[in-house]
C-alpha cells in the first residue's frame, strides 16, 4: 500500500483581505496507512486550513497534494467531491450536517453514496449511531441535538463510508467527559481496524491516542514525532508519575 | 503514608496487615498496592511519636499480634492534617527552569524543548487512558484520582502552549 497522504512543499497564503494572510507555509507531510496522526499548535497555526487543503475544501496557493499514490492538488472540483464521497471522511470543526435529513439518514447517506447497498449501508448506520450513544436520537433532525450530539453525528457520518483517510478538525470541542469517552472508544477501535486518521485537537485524550504528533506554528511543522507507548502499568505507577 | 495509618485508626484499632487490606479497599485500584513491611516501620515511628500505641493480643497457636490505637495527641495530629489548607500544584516546576535557563547556555532552543516535553505529556496521558479503560467504572475513587490526573495534564499541555507562543 503506497502514502496515504503525502504533501511537498504545500503553501496557502489567503489574499482575499487587504494583506496577504500566509497559513501555511512549506509543509512536507507523509501519513502512513492505519497511521493516526494527531497536529496541534496555536490558534491561527494553520492547522484547519492543512487539513481543509487535504480534503480539497480549500485550494492550495503553492505544492503539491498526494492522496493514496495519486496526485489530487490539481484535480477539479468535481473530481474532489467524487473523492471525498469515496475515500475521505471529514469532521469540521464547526460540524455541518444536512438540516432536513434526520440523524440517522444523515449518517447512512454517505455509505449510500459510496456504493454501499442499502443492507450494508444501514447496519454500518445502526452501529455507528449505537457505539456513539445516539441511537434514541437517529429519528430526531440535527438541529434539535446539543452541540455534543451533532459533533458525534458529525463523527459517525464521516466514518459511514469506511474512508481510507479519516479528516478532523476539533472532533470533540463540544463534548463533556461521557461523551468524549464514546468517542474516544470509537476512534480506537476504527484505528485499530486499521484506519488511517488525521486529527486537528486540543484535547490532550484525544491527541495521546495517535502514533504520531505533528506540531504547528505560523504555519510550519516544529515537530514530527511518535508518541511513546510503553508497557502497560498499575494504577500507582501511572499516578505516581505526577 | 501517615496521616492515611492516623485516619483508618481513628475508625478503629487494627493491626498491620488489616491496616493494608483497609487502605487496598478504600482506594480501590487506584492507590499504589502499601508494602506491609513500609506500614510495619510508619507504625513504629507513629508509636514513637506518641501517635498510636499498641496491644498485644494474644492468639492461639500463632505469636502475639499487636493491634493498634489512636491517642488523644494522634487524633489532635490527624485532625490538624485534615484542617490545614493542602498545597495547590507546583506551577515553577522542573521544566520551567529548563525553559527559561536553557537557551542561555545555548544547550537547547526552546521550540524543541516545548516539542519534546508536548509529547512526553501526551504519552502520560496514553498511560491514564489505559488505566482507565482497565478501571471499572464502579471503582469511583480511582476514576476520580485518573480523572484528576488527566485534567490536571490538560491544564500543563494548554501552559505548554502559552509558554510557545510567548517565548519561543
Ligand atoms: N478564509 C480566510 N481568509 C483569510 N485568512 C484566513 C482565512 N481562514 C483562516 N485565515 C487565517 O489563516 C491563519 C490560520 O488559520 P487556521 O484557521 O488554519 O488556524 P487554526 O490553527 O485552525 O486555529 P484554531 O485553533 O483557532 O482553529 C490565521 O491567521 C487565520 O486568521
Ligand atoms: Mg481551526
Amino acid at each position: 500500500m503506497s502514502t496515504v497522504v503525502k504533501t511537498v512543499n504545500l503553501v496557502k497564503i489567503y489574499q482575499d483581505g487587504a494583506v496577504p494572510v500566509p497559513a501555511v507555509r512549506g509543509v512536507d507531510l507523509h501519513v502512513e496507512p492505519g497511521e493516526f496522526v494527531a497536529i496541534m499548535g496555536p490558534s491561527g497555526s494553520g492547522k484547519s486550513t492543512l487539513v481543509h487543503m487535504l480534503g480539497g475544501l480549500d485550494t492550495r496557493t503553492s505544492g503539491e497534494i498526494w492522496l493514496d499514490g495519486k496526485r489530487v492538488d490539481t484535480l477539479s472540483e468535481s473530481a474532489w467531491a467524487l473523492l471525498r464521497r469515496n475515500r475521505i471522511g471529514f469532521v469540521f470543526q464547526f460540524f455541518n450536517l444536512v438540516a432536513n435529513m434526520t440523524v440517522g439518514d444523515n449518517v447512512e447517506l454517505p455509505a449510500l453514496l459510496a456504493g454501499a447497498s442499502p443492507k450494508v449501508a444501514r447496519e454500518r448506520r445502526e452501529s455507528l449511531l449505537a457505539a456513539l450513544n445516539l441511537t434514541d436520537r437517529a429519528g430526531a433532525a440535527p438541529a434539535q441535538l446539543s452541540g455534543g450530539e451533532q459533533q458525534r453525528v458529525a463523527l459517525a457520518r464521516a466514518l459511514a463510508n469506511e474512508p481510507s483517510l479519516l479528516l478532523a478538525d476539533e472532533p470533540t470541542g463540544n463534548l463533556d467527559s461521557r461523551n468524549t469517552r464514546d468517542v474516544l472508544r470509537l476512534l480506537s477501535e476504527v484505528h485499530k481496524e486499521g484506519q488511517t486518521i488525521v486529527m486537528v485537537t486540543h484535547d490532550a485524550r484525544v491527541a495521546s491516542l495517535a502514533d504520531r504528533l505533528v506540531s504547528l506554528f505560523d504555519g510550519e511543522i516544529v515537530d514530527d514525532g511518535r508518541i511513546a507507548r510503553r508497557r502497560t502499568r498499575t494504577a500507582g505507577e501511572v499516578i505516581d508519575l505526577r | 503514608m501517615r496521616p492515611h495509618l492516623l485516619a483508618l485508626l481513628a475508625k478503629e484499632p487494627a493491626h498491620g496487615y488489616e491496616l493494608k487490606q483497609a487502605l487496598e479497599q478504600t482506594f480501590g485500584s487506584a492507590y499504589p498496592s502499601p508494602n506491609i513491611g513500609q506500614i510495619y516501620v510508619t507504625l513504629g515511628r507513629l508509636e514513637k511519636d506518641g501517635l498510636i500505641r499498641a496491644v498485644d493480643v494474644e492468639q492461639s497457636n500463632r505469636p502475639n499480634k499487636k493491634v493498634y490505637y489512636l491517642t488523644a495527641k494522634g487524633r489532635d495530629v490527624l485532625e490538624a492534617w485534615v484542617d490545614e489548607p493542602t498545597e495547590g500544584p507546583r506551577v515553577r516546576d522542573e521544566f520551567f527552569m529548563k525553559l527559561v535557563l536553557a537557551p542561555l547556555t545555548g544547550i537547547a532552543d526552546r521550540m524543541a524543548l516545548i516539542s519534546r516535553q508536548r509529547r512526553h505529556y501526551l504519552s502520560l496521558m496514553g498511560d491514564l487512558n489505559d488505566l482507565m479503560s482497565r478501571t471499572a467504572p464502579t471503582d469511583r475513587v480511582a476514576m476520580l484520582l485518573i480523572e484528576g490526573a488527566m485534567l490536571h495534564l490538560q491544564a500543563d499541555l494548554d501552559w505548554l502552549e502559552r509558554c510557545q507562543e510567548d517565548l519561543a
